[in-house]
């Protein structure tokens, strides 16, 4: 299974999290959210400029700036 | 509210309250994600008993609210939506506080976690933390209905016994498992509560046992929080909890970071990861075994998202979704502005009314100045705000609560970002009058919903530079006067030159005053949700009686002041007589004139009418008309003279120098000083100084003619003083406001003066340009 990180991921295709690379208060956030190892995950779309990037987890969707999916790292399903 | 589980509540229970708790009630906070419907519930439970203020020192609504349970009286605490107990924002740090305050009497006796039961591990890596605080937890499992209704259920009788915390299901809508949530907080608090110890694994474990018996031995922090919280919390790398440490006791803190960096750099080679994240991969997975084995079942065929997501489609489309904003920005703007006009207008009238009425009833002089003048006008102009602010928040409420607000910052966030700022910077800019017309008061208050410092402060202090609704009348009057061919196109211009200086003096703040990484944008979107018309109502409210009780005490003390220093001194008798001289003089002529003119008139009426008495008539009424324009000369010479002479003029004149170089004399700088007071003051206070009578805003031309006229003016100047009004220094009100959405006066000094430094060099390119431009 190919491992990316969350940027790459296209729109649509499920993932599960593997490693979230963040430290400190970004981590922190991106923990606080759901957004853990195990977690699957998909990309329900982009803001109209490209950027931040709209996820589906459980039950939710967030939104992260591209800068900061950098920092999840993905396995595709 | 009644509630069969009161009678219920044992001896035991009875023994653990005080007298003093069950007298004057007991406290219970109430905790929660953002969106849960927290504060829908807070509004069931409480009703109209609810008492809204800050937390000391920070902008953080701080909610209470009374009810009660059988004959129990009942103090909740709405807490700020968090998502942890980190401290990293000012409501994360309000939360632990208020679970773990210093004063040990102030503590909730028990909590009551809302939880949306959609995202229910979310919800509960909220809830571990609080019960590893020490607190009794109890879960209201929110918006049953919606989990009802896609499909899920949850076996909450499972999900206590695993959690070892008691569970609700609760609609807080419709109020459905609201008592019972609350009896048994009541059962909860009557009960000592030992905090929840969860196991960290192989590498933490050891670590967290050393620091939770350094910590005991030495009794740091222990009265406030629980050792092993302490430590977790230390591993965690919590800088606030570090400092505590460090005032507490510096040898331990030593200590503790020691094992605390061993750990650390342990972790980094070993499995490079970090203690925080191991914490909470710990945290979740306790979460997860809890919710094994069928606590929570799904139908796969429904999806609660999908309703939101079809929306999302249209509404945050490439094309489609820009196009939507705009109109919702414009309907906005339109109701507030076109529709509020009229409540606006009648507080007006009421204030005029009143100050007529009061100028008939106070003998003319000093008192009757200040009442009218001073006081009624400048409460009255403040007061004036109100309708605009209730309407303007009404539809931003609505936009918060149904979740769109979250959209506009997510499709904005990019442009924001450049310039430092957040995607939700964009909402408080518009408001403030990123369409010209809008307002910098209600713009600054609606910061609140940022949860970025930083971005926050940068927001604030650059959003009144924008084209709020009283700087219009100025920029109408220069163009009028000076650029008449293209006032339009001047108008566009000003506006985004408003956007551009702001967004660019954002930028220089967040490099200097506000320096510091961007804070992560990472937020929900929440579903989209019809909100209900009390929680919008009550937001409304809240706002605007904060905004007439701070803004309008401190407004009075300003606008006596203000009418003071436009007042006094009065011109002595000495200095008014050649004027009052000139005057009477003038009258003398006047009055025989208006004899013969009467007199005249009589003749012609008799049958005897000549032309030889028309022709008469009429040169005199042309020699009394130029009488009556040299008068009304004098007369504004005479009040111009007095302006001059009162503090403010003198003040005026003493900043002159300073000011030559953006072309401006001491009338303009008056009017300027007087414009801090409300930008609507700098037209009538020019047309004073300017003596051409009190000029009405609406209708600035014979100042505007007058200055056209003026050979110290030109376009140069115009340019600049346009730029100038732009920028300066808010307006008190905004002020005001500022101060306390900011945290502190000196943010009301720092945006006086940054503003003006800001302004007086924008001005002064605009003069060189201007120079270039038209010689």
């Amino acid at each position: 299974m190919p491992q990316m990180n969350l940027r790459q991921l296209a729109p649509g295709r499920e993932a599960s999290i593997v490693k979230i690379t963040a430290h400190g208060e970004l981590g922190r956030r991106i923990r606080d959210m759901g957004l853990v190892p195990g977690m699957s995950v998909q990309v329900v779309g982009r803001a109209p400029l490209r950027d931040p990037v709209a996820l589906r987890i459980e039950g939710s969707t967030i939104a992260l700036r591209n800068s900061e999916a950098d920092y999840v790292d993905v396995e595709v399903k | 509210m009644s509630c069969p589980m009161c009678e219920r509540r044992g001896i035991a229970g009875e023994a653990a309250l005080t007298e003093e708790e069950r007298k004057n009630g007991v406290r219970i906070a109430l905790a929660g994600n953002p969106n849960c419907g927290k504060t829908t519930a807070f509004n069931a439970w409480t009703g109209a008993h609810q008492h809204v203020g800050n937390y000391p020192g920070v902008t953080v609504e701080k909610k209470e609210g009374w009810t009660s349970c059988g004959e129990q009286k009942v103090l909740l605490v709405d807490l700020p939506g968090t998502y942890s107990l980190t401290p990293y924002s000012m409501e994360e740090r309000v939360v632990r506080d208020v679970l773990a305050p210093e004063n040990a009497a102030e503590r909730p006796r028990a909590v009551i976690d809302v939880i949306d039961s959609a995202t229910l591990e979310r919800g509960l890596f909220l809830a571990v933390q609080i019960r590893e605080l020490g607190q009794g937890v109890v879960l209201a499992c929110n918006m049953m209905d919606e989990a009802r209704r896609a499909g899920m259920t949850i076996d909450l009788d499972k999900l206590s016994e695993r959690f070892g915390v008691k569970a609700v299901p609760t609609v807080a809508r419709s109020g459905e498992g609201l008592d019972k949530a609350l009896a048994l907080a009541l059962e909860e608090a009557a009960k000592p509560s030992e905090p929840l110890i969860i196991s960290y694994g192989p590498d933490v474990d050891p670590a967290l046992l050393r620091m939770t018996k350094i910590i005991e031995e030495k009794k740091l922090l222990t009265s406030r929080y629980p050792a092993r919280w302490t430590a977790l919390k230390l591993l965690e790398g919590d800088e606030v909890l570090r400092a505590q440490m460090e005032s507490a006791d510096r040898e331990a803190a030593r200590e503790l970071d020691e094992v605390r960096r061993a750990l650390a750099s342990h972790l980094a080679s070993t499995l490079e990861t970090t203690p925080d994240a191991v914490i909470s991969d710990y945290r979740y997975g306790f979460i997860n075994s809890a919710l094994r084995g069928g606590v929570v079942r799904k139908s796969s065929t429904k999806d609660r998202l999908a309703f939101t997501d079809k929306l999302d489609k249209v509404l945050t489309n490439t094309i489609l979704g820009p196009v939507i904003m705009l109109g919702v920005v414009y309907f906005m703007f339109w109701t507030t502005f076109i529709v509020g006009a009229y409540p606006q207008g009648w507080v007006e009238d009421f204030f005029g009314w009143l100050g007529e009425l009061m100028t008939g009833v106070l003998p003319e002089g000093l008192v009757q100045s200040l009442v009218v003048d001073g006081i009624i006008g400048g409460v009255g102009g403040v007061l004036s705000f109100v309708p605009l602010i209730l309407i303007m928040f009404l539809i931003v409420a609505f936009l918060e609560d149904s979740g769109y607000m979250a959209r506009m910052a997510y499709m904005l966030d990019r442009v924001m970002r450049a310039f430092g700022l957040h995607g939700s910077s964009v909402m408080p800019f518009i408001i403030a009058g990123g369409i010209a017309g809008g307002c910098a008061i209600p713009g600054v208050m609606a910061t609140r919903t940022m949860r970025s410092e930083k971005e926050r402060m940068a927001t604030m202090m650059t959003l009144p530079l924008m084209t709020c609704g009283a700087k219009i009348p100025v920029f109408l009057m220069l163009t009028a006067a000076f650029f008449a061919d293209n006032q339009a196109g001047i108008m566009f211009a000003i506006t985004l030159c408003g956007w551009a200086v702001a967004l660019l003096v954002s930028l220089f703040l967040r490099k200097t005053v506000f320096r510091g990484a961007s804070t992560p944008f990472v937020m929900e979107l929440p579903p989209y949700r019809l909100p209900t018309l009390r929680s919008i109502l009550t937001h409304t409210w809240e706002r605007g009686w904060m905004y007439i009780k701070k803004a309008g005490t401190v407004i009075l003390a300003i606008s006596v002041i203000l009418w003071a220093a436009l007042t006094f001194p009065a011109l002595t008798e000495e200095q008014a007589a050649p004027f009052e001289a000139k005057i009477a003089a003038l009258d003398a002529q006047i009055t025989p004139l208006d004899e013969q003119i009467d007199a005249l008139k009589a003749q012609l009426e008799g049958a005897d009418a000549t032309d030889a008495m028309r022709d008469m008539l009429a040169s005199l009424t042309q020699q009394k008309e130029a009488l009556e324009n040299t008068k009304l000369d004098e007369e504004n010479a005479l009040a111009s003279e007095t302006v001059r002479n009162t503090w403010g003029g003198r003040i005026g004149q003493f900043v002159e120098p300073l000011f030559r170089p953006l072309g401006f004399d001491w009338r303009t700088d008056v009017a300027l000083i007087s414009g801090v007071a409300a930008k609507e003051a700098i037209l009538s206070t020019m047309g004073t100084a300017y003596s051409i009578g009190e000029t009405d805003p609406d209708e600035p031309d014979s100042l505007s003619a007058r200055l056209a006229a003026d050979p110290g003016w030109s376009k140069t100047v115009a340019l600049s003083l346009m730029l100038f009004v732009l920028i300066y220094s808010p307006c008190f009100v905004t002020l005001v406001v500022l101060k306390n959405e900011a945290g502190g006066w000196r943010w009301l000094f720092f945006s006086m003066a940054f503003n003006t430094a800001v302004a007086y060099l924008v001005a002064w390119a605009g003069t060189l340009v201007g120079r270039v431009l038209w010689g």
